[in-house]
């Protein structure tokens, strides 16, 4: 007796595999074809395989205690829960039966195929390796005997229908009592033996249960005892698989080698035995390909093979073992791949093959998104790029071979289809395994209907999931050209499929990159494709678009197709309908057709052109770099176009970043009748290849001085306004349709023909400054330099008009640009000399009134340097003229600078000498003692100096002792010459320290100067 | 032998591509062009040491089911992709090295023309030759 009552249990078996039949089976097959025969994998085969449970003698509608029982063991199963399915049935529940007379020999048995389609269901969901009775009876139950009376005839009911299975039978008894620690209820001991004999149950497979709170513990306990249970029994179930195998031979009983490995290896999945179960896969795949093919049972042994080699992949990426798995898959292909069958059937081949590469991906993909690793050049992308290249291999045969049945013909013969007894036979001849098919007749009506149901199939609704997996593989493993090759492929299946939108949008989605690349011939084919769909859906700018890329120098179209697009695009743009693209169905150009009947509303659209490669060129350029404000500027436009015929446009023009220019730059097609580059009528009809030049030019208003101009855009108009018009529009001053090859040949300088434009000569430029007028204008200065320091220095400044006309407004400006605020030494006055002990470093806008031509005005300026050195002067003029260009008067603003250094040196060197009464020279003074002060000059300046004054000014503790004034009023000085003067001084009561004395004046002016200079110093002692 | 010959510009656009046969010739466009993904991936990683002369031959792109892609990139970036059919199991590493030297070798003697410019598709006669000797073997 197993009584369950502990509630620490450990879990052997963690579910971590679980996941992989769980995900497997959501990603199934992408769509439910309609050909499952030849390809589809069952979902008994893709799910984990799980061993089976079966409880009775739980009432879970009434029985509230049962339902919970039933709850606890089936619902929220996590994944560390035992891998066991469970299922409730009455307790009088019919299991398939089993066959009763067991064969005891093969000798003269024939096989009708490998696998019966039914046995995996079967054993995964019908035969139980376990089945369990409830029964609710305690211990001391009043009516015991009953009870175990009733138990036992229900034991053998369950065990009466299961006669001849292996299944395991347990009891598990609910019990209301909680049980004693085991060994100290001797009753329960006593009865469980009782029931044990009367049930004929081993002590080890009855259970007891008691109704707690906490049933899940028990619920665990008791699932893994059932877990056990099951293992054990599909252990035996996969030996007694395997005892057949002496009885079989390799001539009549081939199917049957295969048929039992994969039983074995099945039953051991079962048991959760992966290992095993995978060498008994590998031996089944290698009994599969020893196997007799022919065209008759190739579909079967192509469908088993595939089952079997989806475990063998699949297991292999669960034991982490990849390779293996890749390998073996590779083997599986190369041995199938060029085992078509009925070549009448060449579809379902592909469709298969399609199959094989999609289930690898996704086991591939499930077990990278489990951890694995793969690599840019091995990947689930590739496998879903062949599983697709394969279904549109179908695709074609289908379209190629497949017809529809005679009208009153029916499908009966195929009707069963999707219910066959074995995996991968013909419905018109099952069981059947000769090599010549039994009835001729049957066998073309069967491959008839077949390929009629073939028919029904949207092929490419199968394709485009498939590229679109693959597209996703791709890009996540850097692969973005590939992935580009797969939009395309895609773009072309919508297109297949009719749907012309999405195609066009998929493919517009790429072909920048391949226009960037600059693989023309790809491109050429996806633009092809474009306009076809454009045309399906009357999309007329979708339509004008691919027609301007198409019909230029870069793709690679013939000739003759460029002259058929360049004809309806012409239709196009004169409100026409263009005719149908080659190649299409012609019920969708009748379709089509309605939608290009002309309406009358207007219909004005985009063309971008920087997005594509168009066969119209545009290169705008201004004629130079700089245009001062009374110039015209002037734009060039060159267009070029590069298509097999003559193209006219109705407009060009031209905007700039001020907008309010853009009405002179505009050119509108004449007809032919005005001659080029004049006014707003030009010749607009351009010749291949012939570059076209058209000139606008403008005055800048005097808001643009100084402002650059900038081309923002070019727009060439294609068709008329009032019905169908194109704008092609280039973003800035356009430039080539493709850049150059940059090579040391074209940096080279080309030899340039006159009278023609060499297009590849012209270079762009888009910007040009507008500058101010250059004034007309004289600045004279007279002065005598050097400046002495300190002097009020004259300079005289002359404005001279030297316009043709009278300039007014004009102002003088003199400036002394000072490195910094702190060193202002220099100061200006006008008119008079003054300072005031504020330094003025600017003069800004002395009026000067209006000049007649020719007449001047002067102004003298005064320059007060503090300091000796060079200087920076300048002296701005401003005026305002009104100008006459191209007719008009407009106003400018002109400005005129002249600047002079001015070198500052000193007018005299002074040194003091302190002497006693005796002129002795003496280092200190005594107190109240008279003393002699004599400076001395020495004028360094470059001319004669008058001394006008000079004087002593005198600190407090000195006095002078007696009234005598200046000895040096009127004394002329000239370069080196010397002069000195002599106060008697006598200090008051002297502190003992040094003190000032005071400073020393001097007046004096140089003889060309009109103005006094003070010249101070300060002696110490 | 080969059923594709081409010849890729350093910017990645073709100079000159060859298939064998015209009917999917578009279809050997784009596995040569997909194949440059492959060819960059392997460029750049291979330049992290820069020391290590390269080796010009990069070896098998990638599989696909009917063909095998192989690539070889000269030193000027310059890059030529050689499709063969996974069926031909008579070509191996050996074969295929030689015939990139014979590749590389006809585009050197087509480059040292003074009149072709670099950069420009190949429009030569005996270069030509010299694939389709390739492809005839």
């Amino acid at each position: 007796m197993d009584v369950v009552v502990f509630l620490t249990v450990k879990y052997l078996f963690k579910g971590i595999f679980s996941r992989f039949g769980k995900l497997t089976k959501l990603k199934k097959v992408v769509s439910d074809s309609i050909m499952s025969w030849a390809n589809n994998l069952p979902e008994e085969l893709t799910c984990r395989p799980t061993g089976l449970v079966i409880l009775t003698g739980l009432d879970v509608t009434y029985n509230a205690v049962h339902k919970s029982i039933w709850d606890s063991f089936y619902n929220n199963r996590r994944l560390d829960r035992v891998p066991l399915q469970f299922q409730v049935v009455p307790g009088d529940h019919e299991y398939p039966k089993c066959r009763t007379n067991k064969r005891q020999s093969y000798e003269w048995y024939i096989p009708k195929g490998i696998l019966k389609s039914g046995w995996m269901k079967k054993h995964l969901t019908q035969v139980p390796a376990v089945a369990v009775m409830f029964f609710d009876l305690d211990w001391d139950d009043a009516m015991w005997k009953e009870k175990q009376m009733e138990c036992s005839t229900r034991v053998e009911i369950v065990r009466n229908s299961l006669q001849g299975r292996g299944t395991k039978v347990s009891v598990v008894l609910i019990q209301k009592n909680a049980p004693l620690p085991p060994g100290e209820d001797v009753v329960a001991a006593e009865r469980a033996a009782s029931l044990c004999s009367a049930c004929e149950l081993s002590a080890k497979h009855l259970y007891v249960l008691p109704q707690t709170d906490h049933l899940i513990g028990y619920t665990i306990r008791l699932e893994n005892a059932f877990y056990e249970l099951s293992q054990a029994y599909y252990h035996g179930e996969a030996r007694k698989v395997k005892s057949h195998k002496d009885f079989l031979n390799k001539t009549t009983h081939q199917l049957l080698f295969v048929r039992h490995q994969f039983k074995i290896a099945f039953f051991n999945e079962l048991k959760q035995d992966t290992h095993t179960a995978i060498k008994h896969y590998k031996q089944a795949y290698g009994h599969i390909l020893e196997l007799r093919m022919n065209d008759t049972n190739m579909l079967e042994v192509k469908t088993i093979a595939g089952f079997v080699n989806y475990k063998i992949c699949r297991l292999s990426f669960q034991h982490n073992a990849p390779l293996d798995g890749i390998a073996q898959f590779r083997k599986h292909i190369d041995f199938f791949k060029g085992r078509i069958g009925v070549a009448d059937l060449a579809f379902e081949h592909s469709a298969w093959m399609s199959k094989q590469f999609q289930v690898f991906g996704d086991l591939f993909d499930e077990a990278i998104k489990l951890g694995l690793t793969a690599i840019q050049t091995q990947h689930p992308g590739f496998y879903y790029q062949h599983s697709a290249d394969y279904a549109i291999a179908r695709k074609q045969l289908c379209r190629g071979s497949c017809k529809p049945l005679p009208v009153g013909a029916s499908q009966a013969i195929v009707e069963n289809i999707g219910s066959l007894d074995f995996y991968g036979q013909r419905p018109w001849r099952q069981g059947h395994q000769s090599i010549d098919p039994p009835d001729l007749q049957k066998e073309r009506d069967g491959i008839a209907a077949l390929q009629a149901l073939e028919l029904l199939e949207e092929h490419s609704w199968l394709i485009i999931p498939l590229l679109n997996s693959a597209v996703a593989q791709f890009k996540k493993y850097k692969s973005l050209r590939m992935k580009r090759f797969l939009m395309v492929q895609m773009g072309q299946e919508y297109f297949h499929a009719r749907d012309y939108q999405r195609s066009i949008m998929l493919l517009s989605k790429v072909t920048w990159d391949y226009r960037v690349e600059r693989w023309w011939p790809l491109l050429t084919s996806i633009l092809m494709t474009s306009l076809k769909c454009a045309y399906l859906t009357g999309k007329v700018q979708d339509y004008v678009i691919n027609c301007v890329e198409l019909i230029g120098p870069y793709t690679t179209c013939s000739a003759e197709e460029k002259t058929r697009i360049q004809m309806n695009l012409l239709r196009v743009m004169s409100n026409d309908a263009p005719e149908a693209e080659p190649g299409l169905d012609a019920v969708c150009v009748e379709k089509a057709r309605h939608l290009w009947t002309p309406g009358s509303e207007p219909c004005v659209f985009n063309v971008e052109m920087q997005n594509i490669v168009p066969c119209v060129e545009c290169k705008a350029r201004f004629t130079s770099a700089a245009v001062a404000a009374d110039e015209e500027v002037t734009v060039e436009v060159y267009i070029r176009v590069r298509c097999p015929f003559p193209v006219r446009f109705s407009k060009v023009s031209l905007s700039l970043n001020n907008p309010m220019y853009n009405q002179y730059l505009e050119v509108i097609d004449g007809h032919g009748a005005a001659s080029e580059g004049e006014g707003h009528e030009g010749n607009l009809y351009l010749v291949p290849g012939m570059p076209r030049r058209y000139t606008f030019s403008f005055l800048p208003v005097q808001e643009d001085v100084g402002n650059q101009l900038e081309i923002t855009g070019v727009c060439v108009v294609l068709g008329s306004e009032t019905a169908r018009c194109g704008v092609m529009t280039w973003v800035g001053a356009g430039g080539d349709a493709v850049v150059p090859v940059q090579t040391c040949l074209s940096l080279l300088p080309k030899r340039q023909p006159s009278n023609h434009i060499d297009w590849n000569q012209i270079q762009l430029d888009a910007v040009t400054k507008i500058v101010s007028r250059p004034a007309q204008l004289d600045i004279g200065l007279k002065h005598q330099a050097p400046s002495l320091l300190n002097e009020f220095y004259l300079m005289q400044v002359t404005v001279t008009n030297r316009e043709d006309v009278i300039i007014s407004n004009v102002s003088l400006s003199v400036t002394v640009p000072e490195k910094d605020d702190y060193d202002r030494a220099t100061h200006l006055s006008v008119d008079v000399a003054e300072f005031d002990g504020h330094v003025v470093a600017r003069l800004a806008y002395m009026d000067l009134e209006s000049l007649a031509p020719g007449e001047s005005r002067s102004k003298s300026i005064f320059v007060k340097c503090l300091q000796t050195g060079i200087k920076l002067i300048t002296f701005q003029v401003d005026y305002s003229i009104e100008v006459k260009a191209s007719g008009h008067l407009i106003p400018c603003a002109c400005s005129k600078v002249e600047s002079v250094n001015l070198n500052t040196v000193s007018a005299f060197e002074v040194s003091v000498k302190i002497m006693n009464m005796k002129f002795e020279t003496i280092e200190a003074i005594q107190a109240e003692e008279p003393f002699l002060l004599m400076p001395e000059l020495k004028c360094i300046a470059p001319w004669a100096v008058n001394i006008q004054d000079s004087d002593l000014q005198l600190s407090k503790s000195v006095v002078k002792v007696d009234k005598s004034g200046s000895q040096l009023i009127g004394v002329s000085l000239e370069k080196n010459e010397c002069a000195a003067e002599c106060y008697c001084l006598s200090s008051l009561n002297s502190p003992l320290t040094s003190v000032s004395m005071g400073s020393y004046v001097l007046h004096w002016k140089s003889t060309h100067a009109m103005q006094y200079a003070t010249f101070y110093w300060f002696p110490t002692c | 032998m080969a059923v594709c010959v081409a010849v890729i510009a350093k910017e990645n656009y073709p100079l000159y591509i060859k298939a064998s046969t015209a009917d999917n010739e578009l279809k050997f466009y784009y596995t040569v062009h997909s194949s440059l993904d492959v060819i960059e991936e392997k460029i750049n990683s291979a330049g992290k040491n820069a020391n290590d002369q390269r080796e010009l031959y990069l070896g098998l792109l990638y599989p696909t089911e009917d063909y095998k892609v192989y690539g070889y990139v000269t030193n000027t970036k310059i890059k030529f992709v050689i499709v063969v059919e996974s069926s031909n199991t008579t070509l191996r590493d050996t074969e295929i090295r030689s015939m990139f030297r014979k590749l590389h070798q006809g585009y050197v003697d087509m480059l040292c023309n003074p009149f072709y410019i670099p950069g420009e598709s190949v429009s030569s006669k005996s270069f030509s030759e010299t694939v389709i000797s390739m492809m005839q073997q």
